[in-house]
């Protein structure tokens, strides 16, 4: 069993946001990358089938600017086997629609049993890669997977549906999952892991050039909210939060 | 804008959603001509609500909803069929899910969780929010139809009547993505307002303690007749599910209403929440940074509070 984990490095989710000099990208140089956390998920699920059966093979697959190799060890430093670095410099900067097409490039070429996405990357917060990825390699898809099996051949997807309910999916392989957070806490690299990834391999290929569809016109940093407000202390604050409720804010 | 809008409707039992009122609201400001598209069981009952908020066409379809490949793909060809410049959906759970599949077959990406849209010449541009709010930016599309979900509560809803006009579209057999079968379903123990289309949310952080001290916030919601969300530290506690997780990797609400109940503010918090209308914070501690984003923060103990406030809006409601 072959499982490729599509991996995207994002900024940190604690930092400080700058926009760029053209006005429509992100000001990366002060940025903290990342493994963007929902993939750590699907890294996670992976791991653990693999934990349960050693012939599985678990690789990572990335679109990422050529020099940052950083998380991909991270990942391998995890447990994952090995690495398919897809070189982009604008990587950060692509649609959803270019990166699936770069992914799905790559996969077609390594064959993959299954392949687990993130639900969404947590930079641009699209949540869409996963699906597109699916419908341009013709694979089922199901989306925001908390917990996952593997059961001969098909896999066994849970996820929550609306209001509350939950579905499971009985899926043939090859298929594409989203993976959202379940039970299954991502494990940190220990010291072995660090030490052993530094020889695993990571193929590098070329991005084939393919220009954008969705074009970002103008980036802004939000309005401020106007600065907050401490009514009161305590059981005597109630009365008058409520009648700014009822009457300010009008939500009564 | 000339050409055709197409709105996907959501409906429970023929009862459209607030969420695709708002999407119907949304496309008649682009000009253009509306067509709803109804799937499911009731779907010609929604058709009145559709023509009510401005849709010339409501095409009713039979596609079977339970198979999301097969439901995108009848929205996808009836997007080919009348040319639609656009696709509009409700980043719902059920819309976040079909957007991209659609994308997918009409081979064009998806503007998601757009908080606003407007035209520019002949292309709709889509403003929606990056870095979990911490940016914004204003999108638009090379293909020739634009698939965008919308924020709840981001665009309200008016009335503005077109014809409204009944067609059943009829729906050829699904090609495409299928081969996952559901095979069981668990309901939940009560139904449960959607959190991210909710108009009240009251969460709870660490500052309840514990998991059986949340009734309070339930019942608090519930006096608001909104829904329970949480911040991170008390869904990694196993207080609270996943689901209800309010934040950067939990989900983003819009509500009227937002009440944060012993929640510090973090900054991962904050990016799930700051885009509520009004927010109210309850805290012991005068300096969290929740205080920071609260249009009214009470310094209090939430285990006093948070009764007292849940009494003060059941006695109001009673009134009126
Ligand atoms: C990658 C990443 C992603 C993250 N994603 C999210 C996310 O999606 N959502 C999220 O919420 N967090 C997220 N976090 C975690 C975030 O940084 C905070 O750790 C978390 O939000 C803290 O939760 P809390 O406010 O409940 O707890 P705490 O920070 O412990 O705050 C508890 C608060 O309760 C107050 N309090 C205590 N007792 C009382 C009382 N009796 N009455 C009233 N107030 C009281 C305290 O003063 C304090 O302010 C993420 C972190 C990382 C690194
Ligand atoms: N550049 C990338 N390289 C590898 N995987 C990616 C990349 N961008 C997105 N993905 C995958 O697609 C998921 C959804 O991304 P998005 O649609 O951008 O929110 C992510 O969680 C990743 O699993």
């Amino acid at each position: 069993m072959k499982i490729m984990v599509c991996v995207k490095r994002v900024p940190a989710t604690d930092s400080r946001i700058k926009i760029a000099a053209d006005g429509t990208s992100l000001d990366t140089t002060s940025i903290e990358w990342i493994v963007s956390p929902y993939d750590e998920f699907a890294l996670e699920q992976a791991l653990q089938i693999k934990d349960a059966d050693a012939d599985t093979e678990v690789v990572i697959v990335s679109l990422a600017p050529a020099a940052a190799t950083k998380e991909l060890r991270t990942c391998l430093a995890m447990g994952a086997d090995s690495a398919i670095h897809i070189k982009d410099d604008q990587a950060n900067t692509r649609d959803a629609f270019t990166t699936a097409s770069a992914l799905a490039d790559a996969i077609r070429d390594a064959g993959a049993d299954l392949i687990l996405c993130g639900k969404m990357a947590v930079d641009h917060d699209q949540g869409q890669v996963g699906t597109l990825l699916a419908y341009k390699l013709d694979l089922p898809c199901v989306t925001e997977v908390r917990d996952l099996k593997i059961d001969g051949n098909e896999v066994i997807a849970e996820r929550a549906g609306g209001g509350g309910t939950k579905e499971t999916y009985a899926v043939p392989l090859p298929a594409v999952l989203t993976v959202t957070k379940g039970d299954k806490e991502p494990r940190y690299a220990n010291l072995k892991g660090i030490m052993k990834a530094k020889k695993k391999p990571i193929e590098e290929l070329e991005a084939a050039a393919g220009a954008d569809h969705m074009t970002v016109k103008v980036m802004e940093l939000p309005p401020e909210r106007p600065a907050g407000r401490i009514v009161g202390e305590g059981v005597d604050a109630v009365s008058e939060v409520m009648r700014l409720l009822r009457e300010e804010a009008k939500v009564l | 804008m000339a050409g055709d809008i197409l709105v996907v409707v959501e409906h429970e039992g023929g009862t459209a959603k607030r969420t695709s009122l708002e999407a119907l609201t949304a496309a008649r400001a682009l000009g253009g001509s509306i067509t709803a598209f109804v799937a499911g069981e009731g779907a010609s009952d929604a058709a009145a609500a559709c023509g009510a908020h401005g849709a010339e066409t409501v095409l009713t379809s039979d596609v079977d909803i339970a198979s999301r490949p097969a439901w995108a793909e009848a929205i996808a060809n009836a997007a080919k069929a009348r040319s639609s410049k656009a696709v509009l959906l409700s980043n719902t759970a059920v819309g976040k899910d079909l957007g991209p599949r659609i994308g997918g077959l009409l081979d064009v990406g998806v503007a998601s969780d757009c908080i606003e849209l407007h035209t520019d010449g002949d292309s709709i541009v889509a403003r929606r929010p990056v870095f979990a709010g911490k940016a914004l930016v204003n999108v638009t599309g090379s293909g020739s139809t634009m698939v965008a979900t919308l924020r709840p509560n981001a665009f309200g809803v008016s009335e503005g009547a077109a014809a409204g006009n009944v067609e059943a579209f009829s729906t050829d057999a699904p090609t495409k993505g299928l081969g996952a079968v559901l095979r069981d379903i668990v309901a939940a123990a009560e139904k449960k307002i959607e959190l991210t289309e909710a108009n009240v949310v009251v969460s709870g952080g660490r500052g309840m303690k514990g998991p059986e001290n949340f009734h309070l916030i339930e019942e608090l919601a519930a006096a608001f007749g909104g829904a329970v969300g949480a911040s991170r530290a008390v869904v990694d506690a196993g207080w609270r599910p996943h689901s209800e997780q309010v934040g950067q990797t939990g989900k983003t609400v819009s509500p009227t209403l937002y009440i944060a109940v012993g929640i510090s503010g973090a900054i991962q918090h904050l990016a799930g929440m700051r885009t509520s209308k009004f927010i109210v914070a309850i805290n012991k501690d005068a300096e969290a940074p929740i205080f920071k984003v609260a249009d009214y923060g009470i310094v209090g103990d939430a285990f006093e509070v948070v009764p007292a406030m849940t009494k003060a809006v059941q006695e109001l409601k009673a009134q009126v």
